[in-house]
């Protein structure tokens, strides 16, 4: 398969691979994935008071193109408040690597990982949330998009 | 000496041309043009006698008399008219036939398209190691029963198959036995006889022979007959029509005869660096499981699993390598190996599967760059592996609940 210049570069270099403290109240984790399918990704944010995501780390069991995911999307919601990191879409991720088809599934991942980071933080916090819908949006979304024909 | 890259070590899926081979074939695309069945003059001669000399060869390599061996435009070819053409033979006599889960997809999608007319298969499990035991075939065997078809060799765990003790039973009980022996012949001791075969595929290129030219061995006494899948000119005792690839078969003879010189000290050095290759890798890697069986593979054949690494993710580290994964990333249907799954190779591990198919041209040097290579990578995904992380937490995966997708 060829891969583009990103995912290439991603993949050799994966920015901010690593494990913050799941147990520290400020830090989210999102475990998406199976390894009978071929790929895990394991996301944590650490949000400051201010509701900014203020460090991101990942790990991520699959190919190259799921590595590159999860490795962009650390560097994307750095910096960004909760609510905005959540309107990361699995198409701007597709996108902005160039993934082929057959690959957007990593970037559907990536998307569940962050939304799943997000309800682990909310739920520590004790607001409420409703994980069918989160953590599998991006599926669901999917999907439906395969089911309408697209 | 230096190494040159990318290094190949994917010798299952193809082979180069020996250059002696080469060298053989090379007339026979320019001033030896003839058309083999050109009976009126000496051009078409020079083809014929050419291509009898080749058949001879074949024939030798597997014990067989050189009128048995039907040339093909390769393997894919030669199982579609082993299962098919005899199916459709002794159609009248019976619609059963027998194999394996982990047969090539020439053989399998030969038999699923016996099923859609009409045919009924039964497809055997592998042993955990590959190995299809005689006991098992046995068992499936009816009445109706006209066709078994069990490999000698598999061509991505290097499993090597008791093929003489199943052609012994067909044979007791009247019924074809057909093998596909594309990745045993020419690198393991195999004889047609030996191993009572009705039937036999072989393919030029995974023995340093040119891509597109097979054979198919059919046996005279006792007859085999089968029904031809081409209509035409009736070439090959009627069983193949199609003008004969005179070069190609030129090569693929060559190759045999080269093959069968070699292959004493060929397999045994073979086998002497894959076993380098799998002590030095396991030596720095842990968690490494192998695919296959311990003893009875094929010489250049090595499949290991990494767990918790993903295998297209690997290959990537090791671009520089040439060699090929079950992993399903690697595939276009998004499955991991349908061989691995037969074996009950969990899906993780067939993910994390690597086959290194090791040749003619492997070095020692070689060996040891990609052993060393691939442990460096190995190590280096594993700081990236969620999984590897769990499981140095002491977390049994098999406790979590995944969200399969």
């Amino acid at each position: 398969m060829a891969y583009s210049a990103k995912v290439i570069d991603h993949y050799e270099n994966p920015r901010n691979v690593g494990s913050l403290d799941k147990d520290d109240p400020s830090v989210g984790t999102g475990l998406v994935g199976a390894p009978a399918c071929g790929d895990v990704m394991k996301l944590q944010i650490k949000i400051n008071d201010a509701g900014i995501i203020e460090d991101a780390k990942f790990k991520t069991f699959g190919c190259g193109s799921a590595i590159a995911s999860s490795s962009l999307v650390t560097e994307w919601v750095k910096g960004k408040s909760v609510d905005e990191a959540e309107k990361i879409k699995n198409q701007q991720i597709a996108e902005e690597l160039s993934l082929p088809p057959v690959k957007i599934h990593c970037s559907v991942l990536a998307e569940d990982a962050i939304k799943a980071a997000i309800a682990d933080y909310r739920r520590k916090r004790g607001e409420s949330v409703d994980d069918a819908k989160t953590a599998g949006e991006a599926h669901a979304r999917k999907a439906f998009e395969n089911s309408s024909g697209q | 000496m230096t190494l040159k890259f990318p290094i190949y070590m994917d010798y299952h899926a193809t082979t180069p041309v020996d250059p002696r081979v080469l060298e053989q074939m090379l007339p026979y695309f320019t001033e030896r043009f003839g058309n083999a069945a050109s009976r009126n003059h000496s051009f078409g001669w020079t083809a014929e006698a050419a291509v009898e000399k080749a058949r001879e060869q074949v024939a030798a390599l597997i014990g067989a008399d050189a009128k048995e061996i039907i040339f093909t435009s390769g393997a894919t070819e030669s199982n579609n008219l082993a299962v098919k053409g005899t199916a459709y033979f002794l159609k009248d006599k019976g619609r059963h036939i027998v194999t394996s889960k982990i047969e090539h997809k020439a053989v399998l999608d030969s038999c699923r398209a016996l099923e859609r007319e009409g045919w009924e298969v039964t497809y055997l499990e592998p042993e955990r190691t590959g190995l299809i035991p005689v006991e098992k075939v046995e068992a499936a065997l009816r009445p109706d029963t006209v066709l078994v078809s069990i490999m000698v060799a598999n061509n991505e765990i290097g499993t090597v198959n008791d093929v003489a003790a199943i052609g012994k039973l067909c044979r007791s009980k009247g019924i074809y036995f057909h093998t596909d022996a594309v990745q045993g012949a020419g690198k393991i001791p195999f004889d047609v006889n030996q191993s009572t075969v009705d039937l036999c595929s072989l393919s030029a290129h995974k023995i340093y022979g040119p891509k597109g030219v097979g054979a198919l061995y059919v046996r005279r006494r006792p007859r085999v007959r089968l029904h031809p899948l081409m209509d035409g000119g009736g070439h090959e005792r009627g069983m193949r029509s199609g003008t004969l690839n005179v070069p190609g078969i030129v090569g693929f003879g060559a190759a045999c005869e080269l093959a069968q010189q070699v292959m004493p000290e060929e397999s045994k050095r073979l086998g002497a660096l894959r076993d380098r290759l799998k002590a030095r890798i396991t030596s720095g890697v842990t968690h490494v499981h192998l695919n296959g069986h311990p003893e009875k593979r094929l010489p250049g054949n090595l499949n290991l699993s990494f767990a918790y690494v993903e295998g297209e993710s690997l290959l990537m580290a090791i671009k520089d390598v040439a060699v090929s994964s079950g992993s399903a990333c690697t595939s276009a249907s998004l499955e991991p190996s349908y061989v691995l799954r037969a074996l009950g190779v969990g899906d993780d591990l067939a993910h994390s599967s690597i086959r290194f198919g090791l040749g003619r041209y492997t070095t020692e040097e070689e060996v040891d760059y990609v052993a060393d290579l691939v442990t460096r990578k190995v190590a280096k995904l594993r700081e990236l592996s969620p999984l590897w992380e769990m499981v140095q937490e002491g977390i049994d995966l098999n406790t979590v609940q995944w969200a399969a997708h």
